[in-house]
């Protein structure tokens, strides 16, 4: 779960991180209001979940409420980077006098949380690590440990900083990292931690929730709702809403696999015989008949997706109750389009007669099922 | 340090009476498994396959020599079970459950890192000594004893690959699940050097994927020297797009990190031959070893 920049920000306030003063708003009326309880300067910025919003123009700036609601006619109903501006954040605009960097993220390959710190604040850290990786000091913290006050301070004095605002900045990381374990966080950045003269704020926030520890916190979904189905598509949301695991990619032909490892590399052999993937969507283990059925039909539905290639590997999945899923998707949407069916494994006869029966012809290889689907749209 | 499976594993199944854990101990009893004890809370007692329930694994232990468990507890629950399964001194101890919250999985994969215990998984099929132990969900049918070892961070796609290696002809010595997350107990580097060590293992097969940097680490093990005997690799995702999760959870490109092609150069220039098609494993196996 990607939670919005006003979301994290009220996070990182529960943990005492500093922010700016602000308020959410979702009309230019709600934006003036906001903009004259600040009573200064402001910046009006568009409540998106992708990155290099303020260089797409997700950022306005203004020194009057009436600026201020001007600056959010423009940005709510607007489309950035794909996605429609609903709620913009006005916060008292800071006199940045540095910009710097502080995060905690997932570190996959020593399995631990790194803490990160850099004085090239203000831009991707990913950039920074390509460019200037030097200037990047990173730390990894034990699991079975927690990060030291020490290790913190030592850790902001390589970035520059120096006496109360070493002090300062170093607490900070301590809180950003006790609030990235205690919220389950895959990552979450403070980029740009702004050096202003009334001290160190969090510009901008970011705090990514593993979703599979979600079920510890219920209370931010409460709180904070679906904003991260924004920078899903239509489909997406849609195969969310049914429970499937689907990924919406730009070609034509629909692909079903069962177990994630199998349908990627499904995806994978049709584009290698010259095919294009109109999507990812993995079944799962054992698939019961209704689950096939609502996946078949799904991506029949989808007006993009002129051929289906549905290749499955039977371990716990049954190929009869695939067979079955197939069939009834079939017939209960009405709809033709040349399927290729692949299927090997548990309950393999029982599934491909049953399939035979209803004029589908299954084949033993998925090389061979990749080339047929591909060939069959070649025509035209 | 990595401990795998032989015939003469005495394995203790934890979550023995839910749906999976009742399905899959059949089977790995039918394979031939020796599994001699389960565990649910408050099931303690009862039975399952013949096999008897107990409450706690310290309970099964006392009536019964055990030395590695699987889990099939749900995700909640399991971080708990491996604890116990680690305070008995089990090991391995495959963890079946997909869904573990990561930092859930950091801490406990931690622990058993310390103390020197192979965790296999989560999110894994398991492990398997072909004709021999099966500890895992895999199905038996695609396996036939062989000299060629397996790695792999998926299921499905796994079997697919060990059945085309069986039906060419060489068969698979021992195949292991590290499992779909994006942190599990095991890297391909840790079961390299255990299948460089293990003499009946002629050549590996090493089945990646994109997110995280695994297979990139391997390929610079391969290159110094760390694996000597042949090796071939796949890697799934070529069609994948940045920030996007294919279905597995470790499965993502952060930024431009995790890509197929990174993983794949990486291999080439390691002189790991990466195949295009999962049918091509078994057939650069079978010119390696020829």
């Amino acid at each position: 779960m990607r939670l919005l920049e006003w979301e994290a920000k009220e996070v990182f306030r529960d943990y005492g991180i500093p922010t700016p003063r602000g308020r959410i708003a979702s009309t230019p009326e709600e934006v003036r209001e906001v903009a004259e309880e600040i009573a200064q300067p402001v910046a009006v910025k568009a409540q998106i979940p992708v990155g290099g919003r303020g260089k797409a123009g997700g950022i306005l700036f203004a020194d009057t409420p009436e600026e201020a609601e001007e600056a959010a006619g423009r940005l709510l109903g607007s489309t950035i980077r794909g996605v429609e501006v609903r709620e913009v954040l006005v916060e008292e605009r800071l006199k940045i006098e540095r910009e710097l960097y502080l995060g905690v993220v997932v570190d996959r390959s020593s399995r631990s949380y790194t803490a990160l710190a850099t004085s090239e604040g203000g831009v991707e850290i990913e950039e920074v690590a390509a460019r200037t990786p030097e200037k990047i000091i990173r730390l990894t913290i034990d699991p079975l440990e927690r990060l030291r006050p020490h290790q913190a301070r030592w850790m902001v004095k390589q970035i520059g900083l120096e006496g109360r605002r070493m002090l300062k900045a170093a607490d900070i990381l301590v809180k950003l990292y006790r609030l990235a374990v205690e919220m389950d966080a895959e990552l979450t950045e403070i980029n740009p931690l702004a050096v202003t003269p009334e001290g160190l704020m969090a510009a901008d926030a970011r705090l990514n929730i593993d979703d599979n520890a979600l079920w510890r916190h219920r209370d931010l979904l409460e709180r904070f709702g679906e904003s991260e189905l924004l920078d899903l598509t239509e489909r997406e949301r849609e195969a969310k809403r049914l429970g499937l695991t689907y990924v919406e990619l730009d070609g034509d032909v629909g692909i079903i696999g069962n177990g994630a490892g199998l349908t990627m590399a499904t995806l994978d052999t049709v584009q290698l015989y010259g095919g294009k993937p109109a999507n990812f969507l993995d079944l799962g283990g054992g698939a019961p008949a209704e689950r096939v059925e609502m996946a078949v039909s799904f991506l029949l539905s989808d007006p993009r997706v002129r051929a289906i290639f549905i290749n499955i590997l039977g371990g716990i999945t049954r190929c009869d109750e695939v067979a079955r899923g197939i069939i009834a998707a079939r017939e209960k949407t009405g709809v033709e389009k040349p399927m290729v069916v692949r299927m090997i494994g548990t309950r393999e006869e029982e599934g491909r007669r049953l399939l035979e029966e209803a004029g589908i012809h299954c084949l033993d290889s998925m090389e061979e099922a990749a080339e047929r689907v591909v060939s069959l749209l070649g025509g035209d | 340090m990595v401990r795998f499976v032989d015939g003469e594993t005495r394995v203790l199944v934890q979550g023995i009476t839910g749906r999976q854990g009742r399905f899959h101990t059949k089977l790995m009893l039918e394979y031939g498994t020796k599994i001699v004890a389960g565990v649910t809370p408050g099931k303690g007692g009862e039975s399952v396959e013949g096999v008897p329930v107990y409450d706690t694994v310290a309970e099964a232990m006392d009536r019964h020599r055990i030395d590695a468990s699987i889990i099939f507890v749900p995700a909640p629950y399991a971080p708990d079970a491996v604890y116990e399964a680690l305070d008995a001194g089990l090991d391995p101890i495959v963890v079946i459950t997909e869904g573990i919250a990561v930092r859930d999985t950091m801490m406990f994969v931690a622990k058993a890192r310390r103390s020197g215990v192979t965790i296999i998984g989560p999110n894994t099929p398991g492990v398997i000594k072909v004709g021999e132990c099966k500890l895992g969900i895999m199905p038996a049918s695609v396996f036939k004893r062989g000299r060629v070892g397996v790695i792999s961070r998926s299921g499905t796609l796994t079997y697919e690959i060990a059945d085309h290696i069986s039906r060419i002809g060489l068969g698979e010595s021992t195949c292991v699940g590290l499992g779909g997350d994006p942190i599990t107990g095991l890297d391909f580097i840790d079961a390299l050097r255990w299948f460089e060590e293990d003499p009946q293992t002629d050549a590996v097969a090493l089945i990646g994927e994109i997110g995280g940097d695994a297979e990139e680490r391997a390929a610079e093990f391969i290159a110094e020297g760390g694996f000597t005997k042949p090796a071939v690799a796949y890697i799934a995702g070529r069609t994948a797009i940045p920030g996007k999760r294919m279905g597995h959870a470790g499965a993502i490109i952060q930024g431009e990190r995790g890509t197929a092609r990174s993983k794949i150069e990486a291999l080439e220039s390691a002189e790991v031959p990466v195949a295009e098609k999962p049918s091509d494993v078994a057939r650069l196996l079978k010119r390696l070893l020829s």
